[in-house]
């Protein structure tokens, strides 16, 4: 646990999560400091200015990762038509053999593969889904047995959701579902002349996502259409962990050609891409 | 009758005619597929790919797979020139922002007023799958619908209202069929052509909403099968 204190001029920055409390600092041999700028002097930006909460996020194994995910949570996952999954925090997960998850994502497995192990393990009781697809094999069978809650949502109106979450939007009207089935006990509205439904953002307490390589801070880019939903679940989890082909040293990214801002970003872990056929 | 229809392959040859020169398309699974082996020589036509592509090129040659650059059904793809990449978000931008000037969907069933349920047969078991068919369809400028004429126990997939899960309401501006081309209008469906060897009546009867014609419809351009 290393305690470091790095002086910037403008501000006395403490970085660690692990040592935030002045007791902690001072055990550690440091001299605790005024975070600045004292809440008193500037009433209106109260709470604006926290001691930033840096931790490293670069985490050494996938299973580290996802070490703490507990039971019955939320969770998004990246990928479409077999490219973008992080297949390894899939694995990491079956691995933990964490139960009652509600995932969220555009597939529902290929086999064993992508989610699949999830649902062949009986760790999902509640789906968010925009195309199981024809080879979710393990999903199919749990859905057709009554075992699994599913929500069939456009696709485009998954991603619309999300990106809503991320971006402090609660609800938003659209046209897509007006008349169908995906309007079911949803408000409509005619708006210009024109019917709506009103749909609700979507988040989660993790998003798992696969990248292509990412800088220690966690700056992100994708290779072509391995993009797909990552960009946007990173946006609308607490906690999103990211599995990458290469970690690169900060700055050494284009800051032109980074899809994912480090903000979004908590936990990052190298993995080699599995491919499932 | 016993007269031969058109193939899908002459279905997708024919909605081909139907794209503009720099046209950005979207063609969905099955027949709609096909459409890209036969746009027109000199027409140039940018695809889009609901996970994330324009510019999307045709399968790659074995041995040259890049299994990140797949369109939406897990098939390699290559691109063409002038390509782009994007995210999920604004790859559904484009299709429910209208910015796609022709999308190409497959069919069930197609209403007298351009509803179209194509993502679930009610009596199949399972979840059926939407995917990216509501967004396109409600976004498309312009939409296609490519079906055979009736379904395999020869009931009328051209219905007065929809009997299957609706993917979107009014959606649809042409029907592309084995045996016709037929325009959704204000005034209801417009028969604009026929199938080499059927006359109008021969389609209406296998029709269950009611078709305005002229009365001398023409005969669909088909190349020889």
């Amino acid at each position: 646990m290393t305690q470091l204190v790095e002086n910037t001029g403008m501000r006395q920055i403490l970085i660690d999560t692990f040592c935030t409390s002045a007791g902690a600092a001072r055990s550690a041999g440091i001299e605790p400091l005024d975070f600045w700028p004292p809440q008193d002097r500037l009433p209106h930006l109260a709470g604006a200015f926290q001691p930033l909460m840096r931790k490293d996020k670069v985490y050494s194994s996938v299973d580290e990762a996802v070490a703490d995910i507990p039971d019955g949570a939320t969770i998004m996952f990246g990928g479409f038509g077999g490219a973008g999954f992080p297949n390894n925090l899939i694995q990491g997960l079956a691995r933990r053999g964490v139960r009652n998850l509600a995932v969220i994502s555009n597939n529902c497995g290929t086999g064993e593969g992508e989610l699949g192990i999830l649902f062949k393990n009986r760790q999902i009781r509640r789906v968010i889904a925009a195309f199981p697809g024809p080879g979710a094999r393990y999903f199919h069978e749990q859905f057709d047995a009554g075992e699994l809650e599913l929500e069939l949502v456009p696709q485009g109106i998954l991603c619309e959701r999300m990106r809503a979450y991320g971006a402090g939007i609660p609800a938003f009207f659209s046209p897509v579902g007006v008349g169908t089935e995906v309007a079911r006990g949803k408000e409509e509205r005619v708006i210009r002349g024109k019917r709506y439904i009103l749909e609700q953002a979507l988040g989660a307490d993790y998003a798992m996502i696969r990248a292509h390589r990412a800088d220690t801070m966690g700056n992100l880019v994708y290779r072509k259409a391995a993009r797909n939903f990552n960009p946007v679940m990173a946006t609308a989890a607490g906690t999103t962990i990211v599995e990458v082909e290469e970690i690169v040293p900060a700055g050494s990214l284009d800051p032109e050609t980074i899809v994912t801002p480090s903000v979004f970003v908590d936990r990052i872990v190298q993995a080699k891409g599995i491919r499932v056929v | 009758m016993s007269r031969p229809r058109l193939t899908r392959e002459q279905i997708a040859a024919r909605a081909a005619l139907e794209l503009p020169d720099g046209a950005y398309v979207n063609l969905g699974w099955g027949i709609p597929n096909l459409v890209a082996a036969y746009v027109p020589s000199g027409v140039l036509v940018i695809f889009h790919s609901e996970n994330g592509i324009l510019g999307m090129g045709p399968r790659a040659k074995p041995g040259q797979e890049d299994f990140d650059l797949v369109d939406a059904m897990k098939v390699p793809v290559t691109l063409t020139s002038g390509a782009a990449f994007f995210s999920q978000v604004d790859a559904h931008v484009m299709t429910r922002g209208g910015h796609l000037d022709v999308c190409i969907l497959g069919g069930m069933q197609v209403s007298e007023k351009g509803d179209l349920a194509n993502w679930k047969i009610p009596t199949a078991k399972g979840a059926g799958n939407i995917g990216g068919a509501m967004d396109i369809a409600v976004g498309a400028k312009r939409l296609i619908v490519t079906m055979e004429h009736t379904a395999k126990d020869g009931s009328p997939k051209i219905v007065n209202a929809c009997t299957y899960p609706l993917t979107a309401i009014e959606c649809v501006n042409t029907i592309i069929t084995d045996l016709a081309v037929i325009d959704v209008a204000p005034e209801g469906l417009v028969l604009r052509e026929v199938a080499p060897g059927f006359s109008p009546e021969d389609v209406q009867a296998l029709t269950e909403a009611k078709l305005h014609f002229a009365r001398a419809v023409p005969t669909m351009e088909i190349a020889p099968r």
